[in-house]
């Protein structure tokens, strides 16, 4: 992989070295964003950021005016030199909370990110302790083991 | 009977979750309040849509209680509120500046030529800057901004003339003392 | 005239669903023969009637008759036929008729495949289902009539929405609603089980078949819905956590919960109360959906366009149902017995643990989709909750629940030791690490996220290993011997494990996908070339070309590797001539290995374009996988104790 990008670029050099400057001859595609590391950076960014005047879309993906001028904002803001939580900062000083995609943790945001984590936890202790208790209960209060179907539903216990 | 209570919870749960689902039908899932209420007007220079050679800034505005309102040739909402706009704006109650927003200056000229000029000034904003840091997100919107620069209501959408009189004009007054 | 007609046919169809909805479950109550032995004539009239309505509103996008409002809304003279039928479909009144088709469409399957049924049980199911259809033919009557006629005729119509003008919108629809109208099927057993007070393991054999069917129904419907997305889309992104997408993904989950617990009710008669709430839950997952999606208090690209007085409908018909199941359920599910005995470490906790994970799961995804709502209801402000919430919240869910799903299928049922049980997986637990670690390896870069994933991967397909291995354990007898040990496996055992390979597979596309895929946004003028991942994708111009109700800028990319020729993509640029807005048509390559994705982006100046160009590894095995789910209910499904001839009646 790091040697196909490094001969590409050795390929991309000579070629432009031979033609000059001026000519457009067919050869090595151009990235379409000036840098394409930030403009990476810029996308990464805003697919977490919600266009405004889209029925539920990033703004990295939407085609709407507003998210156009906002991505021009960002790189802008990039090439600036501003780091990702300030172009976070910014979006929610002027829009706020609803442009995030990922909610910020506060009191308000408490119980959707941690309520999964606590159900799931106290499911799997709530049925242990349910099991528990019935395994106290008196034979009497199950039923008598139905006859099985299938013998071969019991997986085969290993006979070494 | 304790462990019959137990089975009632999936009851309670739905009559709790069916509350909240029939409150969501009377909201609007798309409007976004904005967080510059209670906070400082943001920071703009921005040119006269008529004059090109003068700049107004956000600090001329202090000491006044003033409205801005957000329109643009292209919209077409803007057409429902703006004989609103020109009938408030005869009732001389506050200055009212008009935010021209990623339009042309002939265009917006031409516009509040046809349909009348409310605005006692109008700024231009070309690129649309200005109307992020006012967190415009569609067209039209209205501000009203306190003698202090600091934002205190937002419209989103065209004024009604509900609007006007349940909320403008009594916190307009309120501000003005 | 034919709109009329069908029109007539809802009416008369809601007084027969009436009928059906309350003689055979008051026949059941006394004991009435004549009143129960309406419910099948009722069902079969019922759906003839709804079939009846169905083509009438066909006929009318066929004719191009734009007297019809939503016929003049959805279609348009230049539509090609397909989308004619599918535009049946394509709006919110349309799509509940297609809702009520395949409600119909399971209770004559109900009623046609019931001769083991005692009739006081099926009389309460048919009557269950026909409440339902009295629902949905009052919501269309009153509020949603696809047949309304508009006074001035327009002289062409609306068009269908460009990106539902696809293969996608004839499939997906009907599969995804056959699969969450199909629980309704075991909700209905369910509410006559709790009215009828037969709740056991009998009630559980009967159950299943038709919970399984739904389920891989559903499973084919989501797939569908994803793949297109992926490929319509043109950024190659498949799931979204769109609140449309949640909803469809909740009773799915519920239903897989469900599935696997009627596997323990059926075979050991314990947790009859735990799972009849399963069955109530997924249907009711299902009218949420509905509502959620129709009814404007969430926002999401794929919602239909409505008001909130019907969204009041559906909430108050939901109420209805779903409380008057909760209600029976708090009366009946107490009275209920426990089962067979069973201990802490066992089959049964194994699957009921699977349960409790499924139903956080599908709770997590209710709690995200819902918290804006909250929030905003309560006056609390306003959040959004996408992709990264969900991301963060569901994996975590999902790792325990493989874990079991591989360990699972060795635990014996009753009783089991977790030595015994360590011992017969340490194999399975060897090869995973290693094999996760090599393939990441392999791939050129270990990254955490697939690692993770393929771990969960190879689990699977390791413990799936291991238990077929216990069952045919090679001997030395040839291949006789083992053909038929083979053979000897219960198709639902083979289901099982199919299926299981299916979610081993899924796990594979999705975190390959992710964590090694390849994006490039180039400027190609005529002749450029790029290479990515070894793939040297050569641009060669673009041509205009007109399609039936749309034109066309038409790029081709001549892919080849190492010099040899591999394929030539063509994406397009379309505008529709009705609606007049762009459509991007990505072009694919796909493969087993991977997907080579194409599409255009703007022309620039000097006649260049802004290509996109994605290598995509094993995407592919995302739908593979489902297909394999799906696969894997259709064998479980063809067991041969469901067809076996049933004795008496109990």
């Amino acid at each position: 992989m790091a040697n196909m990008r490094s001969m590409g670029k050795a390929l991309v050099l000579s070629v432009l070295l031979a033609i000059g400057v001026g000519a457009a001859r067919a050869g090595e595609a151009a990235p379409a964003a000036a840098d394409p590391a930030l403009e990476a950076r810029m996308l990464e960014i805003t697919a977490e950021l919600r266009c405004l005047v889209c029925q539920n879309q990033t703004i990295a993906d939407s085609h709407a005016d507003l998210a156009v001028d906002l991505r021009r904002q960002v790189r802008e803001m990039l090439q600036q030199g501003q780091t990702d939580q300030q172009v976070v900062d910014y979006m929610t000083a002027r829009y706020g909370d609803f442009v995030l995609y990922r909610p910020p943790f506060k009191a308000t945001t408490a119980l959707l990110w941690i309520g999964p984590g606590v159900m799931a936890v106290c499911g799997l202790l709530l049925l242990v302790l349910i099991l528990r208790r019935r395994s106290r209960l008196p034979d009497a209060r199950f039923e008598p083991d139905a006859e099985d179907a299938d013998a071969t539903e019991q997986p085969q216990a290993p006979t070494h | 009977m304790k462990k019959r209570l137990n089975f009632l919870i999936p009851l309670i749960l739905l009559l709790v979750l069916v509350f909240f689902l029939g409150r969501g039908l009377g909201l609007d899932p798309h409007e976004v309040p904005s967080p510059l209420i209670g906070k400082p007007a943001p920071g703009f220079a921005l040119t006269q849509l008529d004059k090109p050679e003068q700049v107004i800034r956000r600090d001329d505005m202090l000491g006044k209680v003033w409205m801005l309102n957000v329109w643009a040739s292209w919209c077409v909402a803007c057409r429902e509120e703006h004989p609103l706009l020109v009938e408030f704006s005869r009732q001389k109650l506050l200055p009212i500046y008009g935010l021209n927003y990623k339009d042309e200056r002939a265009a917006g000229l031409q516009w509040l030529g046809n349909f009348g000029n409310p605005y006692d000034v109008s700024l231009f904003d070309h690129d649309g800057r200005v109307g992020i840091d006012f967190g415009v997100y569609g067209v039209p919107e209205t501000f009203i901004i306190d003698k202090q620069g600091v934002v205190r209501f937002k419209q989103i959408g065209p004024v009604t003339p509900e609007v006007i009189a349940d909320k403008i004009a009594p916190l307009v007054r309120q501000l003005n003392g | 005239m034919i709109p009329e007609l069908g029109h007539f046919a809802l009416w008369l169809g809601l007084g027969v669903a009436l009928i059906l909805g309350v003689l055979p479950m008051w026949g059941a109550a006394r004991e009435r023969a004549d009143y129960m032995g309406l419910a099948r004539p009722a069902a079969y009239t019922l759906a003839g009637l709804v079939l009846l309505a169905f083509l009438c509103l066909m006929q009318a996008f066929i004719a191009h008759d734009f007297s019809v409002l939503y016929v003049a809304a959805n279609s348009n003279s230049l539509l090609p036929i397909q989308y004619c039928i599918a535009g049946v479909w394509g709006g919110h009144e349309g799509s509940l008729l297609l809702w009520l088709m395949m409600l119909c469409i399971w209770m004559v399957a109900v009623a046609r495949f019931s001769r083991h049924l005692p009739m006081p049980v099926l009389s309460r199911i048919l009557s269950v289902m026909g409440l339902i259809s009295v629902g949905f033919l009052l919501f269309m009557l009153l509020t949603s009539n696809p047949f309304d006629r508009l006074i001035d005729v327009p002289a062409d119509g609306n068009d269908l929405n460009p990106l539902l003008q696809d293969p996608g919108m004839v499939s997906h629809p009907p599969m995804l609603y056959m699969g969450y109208v199909g629980f309704s099927v075991a909700f209905a057993f369910a509410v006559a089980a709790l009215i009828g007070g037969n709740l056991d393991a009998t009630w559980a054999r009967w159950t299943r078949p038709w919970t399984t069917v739904a389920w891989l129904f559903l499973t084919i419907g989501i797939a569908l819905g994803s793949s297109w997305a992926y490929y319509e889309l043109g950024w190659g992104g498949w799931w979204f956590w769109d609140p449309v997408e949640n909803a469809s993904l909740m009773p799915w989950l519920l239903g897989t919960a469900l599935i696997h617990s009627l596997a323990v009710t059926e075979k050991r008669g314990s947790f009859k109360s735990w799972t009849v709430l399963l069955a109530i839950l997924a249907f009711s997952f299902s009218l949420l959906g509905t509502f959620l999606v129709r009814s404007g208090v969430l926002s999401s690209v794929h919602a239909f366009a409505t008001d909130p007085r019907r969204g009041l409908f559906i909430l108050t018909f939901l109420t209805l149902v779903v409380g008057a199941s909760f209600s029976l359920y708090a009366w009946r599910a107490p009275t209920v017995g426990l089962g067979a005995r069973f201990a802490l470490i066992s089959k049964e906790t194994a699957l009921l643990a699977n349960n409790v994970l499924f139903l956080v799961a599908a709770l997590a995804v209710l709690l995200g989709t819902l918290y804006p709502l909250l929030l905003d209801a309560l006056g609390l402000g306003k959040i959004s909750v996408g992709p990264p919430y969900f991301d963060a919240v569901f994996m975590p869910l999902m790792a325990p629940t493989i874990f079991l799903m591989g360990a699972g299928p060795l635990v014996r049922w009753k009783q089991a030791t977790l030595p015994e049980l360590a011992v017969r997986l340490r194999w399975a637990a060897a090869v995973t690490v290693v094999a996760s670690v090599v393939t990441g390896w392999l791939a050129g870069q270990i990254h955490v996220v697939a690692t993770c994933g393929l771990l969960m991967a190879f689990w699977i397909f390791t413990s799936v290993a291991t238990d077929l291995w216990e069952r045919i354990r090679p001997d030395g007898g040839g291949v006789a011997v083992l053909r038929s040990k083979l053979k000897q496996i219960p198709r639902a055992m083979a289901g099982m494990m199919v299926a299981h390979i299916g979610v081993g597979v899924f796990c594979i596309g999705v975190v390959m996908v992710k964590a090694y895929e390849v994006e490039r946004d180039v400027k190609m003028n005529v002749g450029d070339t790029t290479t990515v991942r070894g793939y040297t994708f050569r641009f060669n111009g673009v041509q205009d070309r007109e399609g039936p109700n749309y034109s066309a800028a038409r790029g081709e990319l001549a892919i080849t590797r190492d010099g040899q020729p591999v394929t030539v993509l063509h994406p397009e640029k379309r505008i529709y001539k009705v609606q007049q807005n762009p459509m991007t048509e990505a072009a694919i390559s796909p493969g087993l290995t991977g997907d080579l994705y194409v599409s255009m982006g703007e022309e620039v100046e000097g006649g260049a374009w802004i290509i996109r160009v994605y290598v995509k590894p094993f995407v592919d095995w995302i739908w593979g996988g489902c297909l394999l789910m799906a696969l894997g209910g259709v064998l479980a499904v063809s067991d041969r104790r469901y067809r076996r001839k049933q004795g008496a009646a109990v």
